[in-house]
Protein backbone atom coordinates (compact mmCIF):
# COMPACT_ATOMS: atom_id res chain seq x y z
CA UNK A 1 0.00 0.00 0.00
CA UNK A 2 1.24 3.71 -0.61
CA UNK A 3 0.96 6.54 1.35
CA UNK A 4 2.40 9.94 1.98
CA UNK A 5 4.99 9.89 4.61
CA UNK A 6 6.66 13.07 6.17
CA UNK A 7 10.38 13.31 4.82
CA UNK A 8 10.90 14.16 9.04
CA UNK A 9 10.08 10.69 9.53
CA UNK A 10 12.68 9.34 6.86
CA UNK A 11 15.87 11.23 7.66
CA UNK A 12 18.34 11.73 9.97
CA UNK A 13 19.68 15.33 9.15
CA UNK A 14 18.15 18.49 7.28
CA UNK A 15 20.01 21.43 7.32
CA UNK A 16 20.88 24.48 5.41
CA UNK A 17 23.94 26.57 5.67
CA UNK A 18 26.21 28.72 3.70
CA UNK A 19 28.47 27.38 1.17
CA UNK A 20 30.99 30.21 1.16
CA UNK A 21 28.95 33.55 1.32
CA UNK A 22 27.31 33.42 -1.96
CA UNK A 23 25.56 30.25 -1.97
CA UNK A 24 22.81 28.37 0.66
CA UNK A 25 23.59 24.95 0.61
CA UNK A 26 20.23 22.10 1.50
CA UNK A 27 21.91 18.86 3.05
CA UNK A 28 18.93 15.76 3.26
CA UNK A 29 20.54 13.08 4.53
CA UNK A 30 18.52 9.95 4.67
CA UNK A 31 18.27 7.34 8.15
CA UNK A 32 19.66 4.54 6.00
CA UNK A 33 20.64 3.16 2.62
CA UNK A 34 17.22 1.37 2.27
CA UNK A 35 15.29 5.06 3.00
CA UNK A 36 17.48 6.86 0.98
CA UNK A 37 17.06 4.43 -2.12
CA UNK A 38 13.45 3.89 -1.91
CA UNK A 39 12.88 7.55 -1.75
CA UNK A 40 15.65 8.11 -4.76
CA UNK A 41 13.26 6.09 -6.79
CA UNK A 42 9.99 8.04 -6.07
CA UNK A 43 11.90 11.59 -8.00
CA UNK A 44 9.76 13.63 -5.84
CA UNK A 45 12.92 15.75 -4.55
CA UNK A 46 14.28 17.33 -7.78
CA UNK A 47 15.87 20.36 -8.81
CA UNK A 48 12.48 21.60 -9.43
CA UNK A 49 11.10 20.82 -6.41
CA UNK A 50 13.63 23.07 -4.59
CA UNK A 51 12.95 26.06 -7.12
CA UNK A 52 9.47 25.62 -5.69
CA UNK A 53 9.70 25.40 -2.51
CA UNK A 54 11.75 28.48 -1.94
CA UNK A 55 9.80 30.38 -4.63
CA UNK A 56 12.62 30.78 -6.72
CA UNK A 57 13.44 30.52 -10.61
CA UNK A 58 14.92 26.75 -11.59
CA UNK A 59 18.23 28.94 -13.01
CA UNK A 60 18.84 29.79 -8.63
CA UNK A 61 19.33 26.20 -8.30
CA UNK A 62 22.91 25.78 -8.90
CA UNK A 63 23.43 21.82 -7.66
CA UNK A 64 21.41 19.25 -7.17
CA UNK A 65 23.09 16.18 -6.85
CA UNK A 66 22.09 12.85 -5.33
CA UNK A 67 25.24 11.64 -2.93
CA UNK A 68 25.31 7.62 -2.44
CA UNK A 69 27.98 7.34 0.01
CA UNK A 70 26.41 9.67 2.49
CA UNK A 71 22.58 8.92 1.46
CA UNK A 72 22.16 12.26 0.93
CA UNK A 73 20.62 14.67 -1.66
CA UNK A 74 22.42 18.07 -1.84
CA UNK A 75 20.64 21.04 -3.39
CA UNK A 76 22.47 24.94 -2.99
CA UNK A 77 20.75 27.76 -4.00
CA UNK A 78 22.11 31.40 -5.05
CA UNK A 79 21.94 33.41 -1.63
CA UNK A 80 18.69 35.96 -1.67
CA UNK A 81 21.39 38.60 -0.30
CA UNK A 82 25.40 37.90 0.17
CA UNK A 83 26.18 36.84 3.78
CA UNK A 84 26.26 39.24 5.94
CA UNK A 85 25.26 42.41 3.35
CA UNK A 86 22.31 44.87 4.04
CA UNK A 87 19.12 43.40 4.36
CA UNK A 88 20.31 39.85 5.47
CA UNK A 89 18.02 38.01 7.78
CA UNK A 90 20.82 34.94 8.46
CA UNK A 91 24.52 35.66 8.24
CA UNK A 92 25.33 31.88 8.18
CA UNK A 93 22.33 30.44 6.40
CA UNK A 94 21.44 27.88 8.81
CA UNK A 95 17.63 28.32 9.50
CA UNK A 96 16.79 28.26 6.07
CA UNK A 97 15.77 24.41 5.91
CA UNK A 98 12.06 24.63 7.25
CA UNK A 99 10.30 24.51 3.61
CA UNK A 100 12.01 21.02 3.35
CA UNK A 101 10.39 19.66 6.42
CA UNK A 102 6.69 20.24 4.60
CA UNK A 103 8.39 17.66 2.04
CA UNK A 104 6.09 14.27 1.52
CA UNK A 105 7.02 11.41 0.33
CA UNK A 106 4.84 8.99 -1.38
CA UNK A 107 5.85 5.85 0.11
CA UNK A 108 5.37 2.18 -0.13
CA UNK A 109 4.90 -0.09 3.58
CA UNK B 1 53.03 0.23 7.36
CA UNK B 2 53.65 3.56 6.40
CA UNK B 3 51.34 6.23 8.72
CA UNK B 4 50.97 9.54 9.70
CA UNK B 5 48.67 10.78 12.41
CA UNK B 6 47.29 14.85 12.38
CA UNK B 7 45.78 15.95 15.66
CA UNK B 8 42.84 18.66 15.28
CA UNK B 9 41.85 19.46 18.89
CA UNK B 10 39.25 22.08 17.86
CA UNK B 11 36.76 23.21 14.77
CA UNK B 12 37.88 26.65 15.39
CA UNK B 13 40.62 27.80 17.17
CA UNK B 14 38.83 29.76 20.83
CA UNK B 15 36.15 27.59 20.40
CA UNK B 16 37.93 25.63 23.48
CA UNK B 17 37.99 21.86 23.73
CA UNK B 18 38.52 19.15 26.52
CA UNK B 19 42.07 18.99 28.13
CA UNK B 20 41.59 15.31 28.87
CA UNK B 21 40.54 15.22 24.83
CA UNK B 22 43.87 16.92 24.02
CA UNK B 23 45.61 14.60 25.75
CA UNK B 24 44.30 11.45 24.96
CA UNK B 25 45.12 12.61 21.20
CA UNK B 26 48.89 13.29 22.39
CA UNK B 27 48.76 9.92 23.27
CA UNK B 28 48.32 8.39 19.66
CA UNK B 29 51.94 10.28 18.88
CA UNK B 30 50.86 12.74 16.48
CA UNK B 31 53.15 14.11 14.04
CA UNK B 32 51.61 17.62 13.72
CA UNK B 33 48.92 19.56 15.77
CA UNK B 34 46.77 21.57 13.71
CA UNK B 35 43.78 24.08 14.13
CA UNK B 36 41.14 26.22 12.02
CA UNK B 37 41.19 29.66 13.37
CA UNK B 38 38.72 31.61 10.54
CA UNK B 39 35.97 31.70 7.84
CA UNK B 40 33.94 33.95 6.27
CA UNK B 41 30.78 32.35 7.66
CA UNK B 42 30.29 34.77 10.57
CA UNK B 43 30.28 37.66 7.21
CA UNK B 44 32.36 40.31 6.20
CA UNK B 45 32.38 42.48 9.37
CA UNK B 46 35.33 40.17 10.38
CA UNK B 47 37.23 40.68 7.42
CA UNK B 48 36.39 44.60 6.53
CA UNK B 49 36.54 45.49 10.29
CA UNK B 50 39.84 43.72 10.73
CA UNK B 51 38.82 41.99 14.48
CA UNK B 52 38.01 38.29 15.48
CA UNK B 53 35.17 36.34 16.23
CA UNK B 54 36.62 35.05 19.41
CA UNK B 55 37.82 36.52 22.33
CA UNK B 56 42.00 37.12 23.08
CA UNK B 57 41.35 35.05 26.13
CA UNK B 58 39.50 31.92 24.78
CA UNK B 59 42.33 31.89 21.63
CA UNK B 60 45.24 31.94 24.36
CA UNK B 61 43.59 29.21 26.32
CA UNK B 62 43.56 27.27 23.41
CA UNK B 63 46.98 28.10 21.67
CA UNK B 64 48.62 27.33 25.41
CA UNK B 65 47.35 23.68 24.84
CA UNK B 66 48.87 23.14 21.81
CA UNK B 67 51.57 24.98 22.03
CA UNK B 68 52.84 23.61 25.12
CA UNK B 69 52.36 20.09 23.87
CA UNK B 70 54.19 20.82 20.71
CA UNK B 71 57.08 22.26 22.12
CA UNK B 72 57.12 19.23 24.62
CA UNK B 73 56.93 16.51 22.37
CA UNK B 74 58.54 18.38 19.06
CA UNK B 75 55.50 18.29 16.94
CA UNK B 76 54.56 21.24 15.02
CA UNK B 77 52.12 23.28 15.68
CA UNK B 78 49.81 25.07 12.86
CA UNK B 79 47.12 27.70 12.94
CA UNK B 80 45.61 28.62 9.64
CA UNK B 81 43.05 31.45 8.63
CA UNK B 82 44.32 33.02 12.34
CA UNK B 83 42.39 36.01 13.78
CA UNK B 84 39.24 34.89 11.93
CA UNK B 85 39.69 36.42 8.77
CA UNK B 86 43.85 35.84 8.41
CA UNK B 87 44.50 39.53 6.75
CA UNK B 88 47.45 41.70 8.82
CA UNK B 89 45.43 42.78 11.52
CA UNK B 90 44.32 38.94 12.54
CA UNK B 91 47.59 37.82 11.48
CA UNK B 92 49.58 40.09 14.16
CA UNK B 93 46.59 39.84 16.98
CA UNK B 94 47.67 35.57 16.82
CA UNK B 95 51.33 35.89 17.01
CA UNK B 96 51.38 38.58 20.07
CA UNK B 97 49.66 35.90 21.63
CA UNK B 98 51.73 33.17 20.90
CA UNK B 99 54.62 35.41 21.86
CA UNK B 100 52.53 36.19 25.33
CA UNK B 101 52.08 32.65 26.03
CA UNK B 102 56.07 31.48 24.91
CA UNK B 103 57.47 34.10 27.60
CA UNK B 104 54.93 33.25 30.04
CA UNK B 105 55.40 29.62 29.84
CA UNK B 106 59.20 29.74 28.95
CA UNK B 107 58.91 28.40 25.19
CA UNK B 108 61.23 28.56 22.47
CA UNK B 109 60.76 27.99 18.96
CA UNK B 110 60.89 29.12 15.20
CA UNK B 111 57.71 30.91 14.56
CA UNK B 112 56.87 31.10 10.70
CA UNK B 113 54.89 34.16 10.27
CA UNK B 114 52.35 33.69 6.79
CA UNK B 115 51.15 36.67 5.16
CA UNK B 116 48.09 36.47 3.53
CA UNK B 117 46.51 40.21 2.90
CA UNK B 118 47.06 41.25 -1.02
CA UNK B 119 48.27 44.65 -2.43
CA UNK B 120 46.23 46.58 -4.40
CA UNK B 121 48.37 47.63 -7.40
CA UNK B 122 49.35 43.83 -7.38
CA UNK B 123 45.54 43.04 -7.84
CA UNK B 124 44.94 46.17 -10.15
CA UNK B 125 47.73 44.53 -12.57
CA UNK B 126 46.70 41.31 -12.39
CA UNK B 127 43.26 42.85 -13.47
CA UNK B 128 44.17 44.34 -16.57
CA UNK B 129 46.11 41.25 -17.51
CA UNK B 130 42.54 39.67 -17.51
CA UNK B 131 44.20 36.99 -14.52
CA UNK B 132 40.45 37.61 -12.23
CA UNK B 133 37.37 35.82 -12.74
CA UNK B 134 34.41 35.57 -10.33
CA UNK B 135 33.90 32.87 -8.17
CA UNK B 136 30.59 31.58 -8.18
CA UNK B 137 27.43 33.86 -8.58
CA UNK B 138 29.56 36.75 -8.25
CA UNK B 139 29.96 39.77 -10.91
CA UNK B 140 33.09 40.19 -12.69
CA UNK B 141 35.71 42.59 -10.59
CA UNK B 142 36.21 46.17 -11.16
CA UNK B 143 38.89 47.91 -10.28
CA UNK B 144 36.76 49.80 -8.38
CA UNK B 145 35.85 47.10 -6.31
CA UNK B 146 39.47 46.36 -5.76
CA UNK B 147 39.77 50.67 -4.75
CA UNK B 148 36.78 50.17 -2.06
CA UNK B 149 37.88 46.97 -0.34
CA UNK B 150 38.93 47.63 2.79
CA UNK B 151 41.13 44.74 2.82
CA UNK B 152 41.93 41.92 0.47
CA UNK B 153 43.25 38.16 1.65
CA UNK B 154 44.14 35.56 -0.61
CA UNK B 155 43.21 31.33 0.33
CA UNK B 156 46.53 29.78 0.40
CA UNK B 157 46.70 25.94 -0.01
CA UNK B 158 49.02 23.27 1.01
CA UNK B 159 52.23 24.84 -1.01
CA UNK B 160 52.89 27.56 1.92
CA UNK B 161 52.92 25.81 4.83
CA UNK B 162 55.00 22.98 2.82
CA UNK B 163 57.40 25.88 2.13
CA UNK B 164 57.20 27.33 6.00
CA UNK B 165 58.11 23.57 7.27
CA UNK B 166 60.86 23.21 5.09
CA UNK B 167 62.20 26.36 6.32
CA UNK B 168 62.31 24.90 10.04
CA UNK B 169 59.22 26.29 11.38
CA UNK B 170 58.19 24.50 13.99
CA UNK B 171 55.10 26.55 14.57
CA UNK B 172 53.40 27.97 11.83
CA UNK B 173 50.70 31.30 12.16
CA UNK B 174 48.95 31.56 8.74
CA UNK B 175 46.57 33.98 7.35
CA UNK B 176 43.72 33.04 5.53
CA UNK B 177 44.26 29.15 4.44
CA UNK B 178 42.10 26.75 2.63
CA UNK B 179 40.32 25.09 5.34
CA UNK B 180 41.95 21.88 4.79
CA UNK B 181 45.78 22.62 4.17
CA UNK B 182 46.88 23.13 7.53
CA UNK B 183 46.19 19.29 7.95
CA UNK B 184 47.21 18.27 4.52
CA UNK B 185 50.60 20.17 4.39
CA UNK B 186 52.98 18.06 6.26
CA UNK B 187 51.36 14.31 4.99
CA UNK B 188 51.96 16.04 1.35
CA UNK B 189 55.00 17.33 2.16
CA UNK B 190 56.04 13.54 3.14
CA UNK B 191 54.28 12.21 -0.08
CA UNK B 192 51.39 10.98 1.42
CA UNK B 193 48.73 11.12 -1.42
CA UNK B 194 47.16 14.42 -1.84
CA UNK B 195 43.27 13.55 -2.89
CA UNK B 196 43.26 11.63 0.79
CA UNK B 197 45.20 14.39 3.02
CA UNK B 198 43.16 17.47 1.66
CA UNK B 199 39.70 14.86 2.07
CA UNK B 200 41.15 13.87 5.33
CA UNK B 201 41.80 18.04 6.44
CA UNK B 202 38.26 18.90 5.09
CA UNK B 203 37.14 16.35 7.78
CA UNK B 204 39.54 17.26 10.51
CA UNK B 205 38.69 21.48 10.41
CA UNK B 206 35.77 21.53 12.13
CA UNK B 207 37.27 18.87 15.23
CA UNK B 208 34.96 16.33 16.51
CA UNK B 209 31.96 17.56 14.03
CA UNK B 210 32.05 14.44 12.02
CA UNK B 211 31.38 12.07 14.70
CA UNK B 212 28.27 11.77 16.61
CA UNK B 213 27.28 13.15 19.33
CA UNK B 214 29.28 15.81 16.59
CA UNK B 215 30.67 19.11 18.03
CA UNK B 216 33.42 21.70 16.75
CA UNK B 217 34.63 22.04 20.65
CA UNK B 218 36.32 18.59 21.10
CA UNK B 219 39.24 16.15 19.33
CA UNK B 220 39.35 14.48 16.62
CA UNK B 221 42.46 12.05 15.55
CA UNK B 222 43.61 11.41 11.87
CA UNK B 223 46.09 8.49 10.57
CA UNK B 224 46.73 8.94 7.28
CA UNK B 225 48.35 5.82 5.40
CA UNK B 226 49.17 4.92 1.34
CA UNK B 227 45.51 4.05 0.09
CA UNK B 228 42.93 5.43 3.18
CA UNK B 229 42.61 7.86 6.05
CA UNK B 230 40.94 6.68 9.70
CA UNK B 231 39.37 9.48 12.04
CA UNK B 232 38.59 8.76 15.38
CA UNK B 233 37.00 11.47 17.84
CA UNK B 234 39.61 10.69 20.55
CA UNK B 235 37.16 11.15 23.20
CA UNK B 236 35.61 8.16 24.30
CA UNK B 237 32.30 9.56 24.50
CA UNK B 238 32.15 10.33 21.09
CA UNK B 239 32.42 7.88 17.85
CA UNK B 240 32.65 8.06 14.03
CA UNK B 241 30.04 6.16 11.91
CA UNK B 242 30.16 6.05 7.97
CA UNK B 243 27.44 8.55 7.93
CA UNK B 244 28.91 11.05 9.93
CA UNK B 245 31.83 11.15 8.41
CA UNK B 246 30.07 11.06 4.66
CA UNK B 247 28.11 13.22 5.72
CA UNK B 248 30.75 15.93 7.19
CA UNK B 249 32.40 15.71 3.70
CA UNK B 250 29.36 17.96 1.92
CA UNK B 251 29.07 20.03 4.91
CA UNK B 252 29.45 23.93 3.11
CA UNK B 253 30.46 22.89 0.12
CA UNK B 254 27.97 23.75 -3.33
CA UNK B 255 28.53 20.50 -4.51
CA UNK B 256 29.10 17.12 -2.79
CA UNK B 257 31.02 15.15 -5.13
CA UNK B 258 34.30 17.59 -5.68
CA UNK B 259 35.98 19.21 -3.13
CA UNK B 260 37.45 22.84 -5.05
CA UNK B 261 40.99 24.21 -3.68
CA UNK B 262 43.97 25.84 -5.12
CA UNK B 263 45.57 22.33 -5.12
CA UNK B 264 42.99 21.51 -7.83
CA UNK B 265 39.59 19.01 -6.81
CA UNK B 266 39.79 16.41 -5.06
CA UNK B 267 37.07 14.11 -6.72
CA UNK B 268 34.76 12.24 -3.85
CA UNK B 269 32.65 10.50 -6.22
CA UNK B 270 34.13 7.18 -5.76
CA UNK B 271 34.96 7.12 -2.07
CA UNK B 272 34.07 4.42 0.56
CA UNK B 273 33.23 5.17 4.10
CA UNK B 274 33.58 2.03 6.24
CA UNK B 275 33.36 1.04 9.93
CA UNK B 276 36.72 0.20 10.60
CA UNK B 277 36.93 -0.15 14.53
CA UNK B 278 34.08 0.24 17.14
CA UNK B 279 34.48 4.43 16.70
CA UNK B 280 36.63 4.82 13.81
CA UNK B 281 36.16 5.24 9.87
CA UNK B 282 38.18 4.28 6.90
CA UNK B 283 37.77 6.36 4.17
CA UNK B 284 39.37 5.04 0.66
CA UNK B 285 38.71 6.12 -3.26
CA UNK B 286 39.68 10.38 -2.73
CA UNK B 287 41.98 11.27 -5.87
CA UNK B 288 43.47 14.89 -6.35
CA UNK B 289 42.69 16.24 -10.42
CA UNK B 290 45.41 19.02 -10.65
CA UNK B 291 44.30 21.77 -12.02
CA UNK B 292 46.65 23.05 -15.15
CA UNK B 293 46.59 26.73 -13.96
CA UNK B 294 47.26 27.91 -10.22
CA UNK B 295 43.90 29.90 -8.94
CA UNK B 296 44.29 31.40 -5.52
CA UNK B 297 40.71 32.57 -4.39
CA UNK B 298 40.48 36.20 -3.35
CA UNK B 299 38.00 37.53 -0.51
CA UNK B 300 37.92 41.52 0.05
CA UNK B 301 35.12 43.60 1.91
CA UNK B 302 34.55 47.19 1.64
CA UNK B 303 32.30 49.28 3.98
CA UNK B 304 28.83 50.29 2.68
CA UNK B 305 26.81 51.68 5.09
CA UNK B 306 26.39 52.41 8.86
CA UNK B 307 23.81 50.89 10.88
CA UNK B 308 21.01 51.65 13.75
CA UNK B 309 18.73 49.30 14.83
CA UNK B 310 15.62 49.44 17.60
CA UNK B 311 13.58 46.22 19.22
CA UNK B 312 10.60 46.10 19.96
CA UNK B 313 7.69 43.66 20.73
CA UNK B 314 3.88 43.67 19.35
CA UNK B 315 1.48 42.29 21.20
CA UNK B 316 -1.69 43.57 19.99
CA UNK B 317 -3.67 41.46 17.64
CA UNK B 318 -5.88 44.38 16.35
CA UNK B 319 -2.23 45.70 14.80
CA UNK B 320 -0.29 42.64 14.10
CA UNK B 321 -3.24 41.84 11.56
CA UNK B 322 -2.54 45.38 9.94
CA UNK B 323 1.45 45.06 10.31
CA UNK B 324 2.25 45.14 6.82
CA UNK B 325 -0.11 48.96 6.69
CA UNK B 326 1.71 49.59 9.31
CA UNK B 327 5.06 49.41 7.95
CA UNK B 328 3.98 50.71 4.41
CA UNK B 329 2.85 54.01 6.57
CA UNK B 330 6.37 54.31 8.39
CA UNK B 331 7.88 54.04 5.15
CA UNK B 332 6.04 56.68 3.74
CA UNK B 333 6.09 58.92 6.50
CA UNK B 334 10.06 58.75 6.54
CA UNK B 335 9.87 59.21 2.83
CA UNK B 336 8.14 62.17 3.38
CA UNK B 337 9.67 63.47 6.31
CA UNK B 338 12.99 63.81 4.79
CA UNK B 339 12.36 64.36 1.14
CA UNK B 340 15.45 66.80 1.46
CA UNK B 341 17.25 63.65 1.59
CA UNK B 342 17.83 61.55 -0.91
CA UNK B 343 16.47 58.12 -0.82
CA UNK B 344 19.62 56.38 -1.96
CA UNK B 345 21.20 57.83 1.31
CA UNK B 346 19.82 55.19 3.37
CA UNK B 347 17.44 52.04 3.97
CA UNK B 348 14.68 50.93 6.41
CA UNK B 349 14.52 47.56 6.65
CA UNK B 350 11.84 45.79 8.80
CA UNK B 351 12.63 42.56 10.67
CA UNK B 352 9.49 41.62 11.63
CA UNK B 353 9.96 37.93 13.75
CA UNK B 354 6.60 36.06 13.93
CA UNK B 355 5.95 37.28 9.87
CA UNK B 356 9.34 36.36 8.07
CA UNK B 357 12.29 37.58 9.85
CA UNK B 358 14.49 34.35 9.45
CA UNK B 359 13.71 34.05 6.08
CA UNK B 360 12.66 37.01 4.26
CA UNK B 361 11.96 36.78 0.78
CA UNK B 362 12.30 32.58 1.15
CA UNK B 363 9.37 32.66 3.74
CA UNK B 364 6.26 30.40 2.27
CA UNK B 365 3.95 30.67 5.02
CA UNK B 366 2.14 34.26 4.58
CA UNK B 367 0.27 33.93 7.31
CA UNK B 368 0.64 35.43 10.73
CA UNK B 369 -0.04 33.02 13.64
CA UNK B 370 1.69 34.33 16.17
CA UNK B 371 0.01 36.09 19.09
CA UNK B 372 3.27 38.32 19.48
CA UNK B 373 5.88 39.47 17.08
CA UNK B 374 9.43 40.87 17.51
CA UNK B 375 10.16 44.01 15.40
CA UNK B 376 13.76 44.59 14.39
CA UNK B 377 13.77 47.75 12.78
CA UNK B 378 17.06 48.88 11.17
CA UNK B 379 18.43 51.89 9.47
CA UNK B 380 21.33 51.36 7.45
CA UNK B 381 22.30 55.23 6.10
CA UNK B 382 25.60 56.50 4.52
CA UNK B 383 27.04 57.85 8.17
CA UNK B 384 25.95 56.92 11.53
CA UNK B 385 24.16 60.11 12.14
CA UNK B 386 22.06 59.09 9.18
CA UNK B 387 20.92 56.14 10.64
CA UNK B 388 20.60 57.32 14.00
CA UNK B 389 18.44 59.90 12.43
CA UNK B 390 16.15 57.42 10.00
CA UNK B 391 16.02 54.85 13.08
CA UNK B 392 14.74 57.12 15.57
CA UNK B 393 11.69 58.77 13.18
CA UNK B 394 10.84 55.57 12.16
CA UNK B 395 10.67 54.70 15.63
CA UNK B 396 8.24 57.40 16.70
CA UNK B 397 6.08 57.22 13.65
CA UNK B 398 5.39 53.51 14.38
CA UNK B 399 4.88 54.07 18.40
CA UNK B 400 2.34 56.46 18.25
CA UNK B 401 0.81 55.52 14.86
CA UNK B 402 -2.88 55.36 14.69
CA UNK B 403 -4.11 52.53 13.07
CA UNK B 404 -7.43 51.42 11.94
CA UNK B 405 -9.30 50.15 14.56
CA UNK B 406 -7.02 51.15 16.64
CA UNK B 407 -7.83 50.68 20.99
CA UNK B 408 -4.45 50.76 22.59
CA UNK B 409 -4.11 54.67 22.73
CA UNK B 410 -0.89 54.73 24.70
CA UNK B 411 1.83 53.19 22.42
CA UNK B 412 2.38 50.49 19.93
CA UNK B 413 5.29 48.95 20.62
CA UNK B 414 7.11 46.99 23.93
CA UNK B 415 11.27 48.27 24.36
CA UNK B 416 13.22 45.95 26.27
CA UNK B 417 15.77 48.06 26.22
CA UNK B 418 16.28 51.71 27.22
CA UNK B 419 18.04 53.85 25.00
CA UNK B 420 15.80 51.98 22.76
CA UNK B 421 17.40 52.72 19.92
CA UNK B 422 21.15 51.22 18.93
CA UNK B 423 24.01 52.31 16.71
CA UNK B 424 26.28 49.25 15.63
CA UNK B 425 28.84 50.95 13.76
CA UNK B 426 30.46 50.53 10.04
CA UNK B 427 28.29 47.47 7.04
CA UNK B 428 30.59 45.47 5.16
CA UNK B 429 29.80 43.75 2.33
CA UNK B 430 32.01 40.54 0.35
CA UNK B 431 32.89 42.73 -2.63
CA UNK B 432 35.26 40.75 -3.70
CA UNK B 433 35.03 36.78 -4.15
CA UNK B 434 37.11 35.86 -6.76
CA UNK B 435 39.66 33.67 -8.30
CA UNK B 436 43.29 34.78 -9.48
CA UNK B 437 45.80 32.96 -11.82
CA UNK B 438 49.37 33.16 -10.79
CA UNK B 439 52.28 31.36 -12.13
CA UNK B 440 53.94 30.80 -8.72
CA UNK B 441 51.68 31.09 -5.12
CA UNK B 442 54.64 33.08 -3.76
CA UNK B 443 53.65 35.62 -5.53
CA UNK B 444 50.81 36.46 -2.71
CA UNK B 445 52.36 34.65 0.28
CA UNK B 446 55.21 35.35 1.98
CA UNK B 447 57.25 33.62 4.73
CA UNK B 448 58.42 35.67 7.69
CA UNK B 449 60.32 33.32 10.21
CA UNK B 450 60.64 34.85 14.02
CA UNK B 451 62.58 33.37 16.45
CA UNK B 452 60.09 33.04 19.80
Amino acid sequence: MTKEVSIVDLVKVIRSKNAGPFELTFDIIFKDKETYEKVKKTKVITKELIAKLYHISIEKVLHFVEFDPANAIKATIVRPVDSGSIGETDVYGAQQHAPLLEIKIPYEE
Amino acid sequence: MKEIRVLSPVGMLGYGFPAESFQKGLEKKPHVIAADAGSTDAGPHKLGAGVGIVSKEATKKDLTLMLTAGCENKIPVIIGSAGGSGAEVHLNWTSEIVKEIAKEKNLHFKMALIHAEVEKDYLQKKLAQGKIKPLGPVPELTSKDIEEATRIVAVMGVHSHIKALEMGAEVIIAGRSNDPAMFAALPIKEGYDPGLALHMGKILECGAMASTPGTTSDCMMAYLREDCFIVEPTNPLRKCIPSTVAAHTLYEKSSPLHIIGPEGVVDVTGCKFEQFSERAVKVSGSKLKKSETINIKLEGASKVAYRTICIAGLRDPIMIKQIDECEKHVRDTVLTYFSNISPEDYSLIFHIYGRNGVMGELEPQKEITSHELCLILEAVAKDQELANTICAFARSTLMHYSYKGRIATAGNLAFPYAPSDIPTGAVYRFNIHHLVEVDDPDELFSIEMVEV
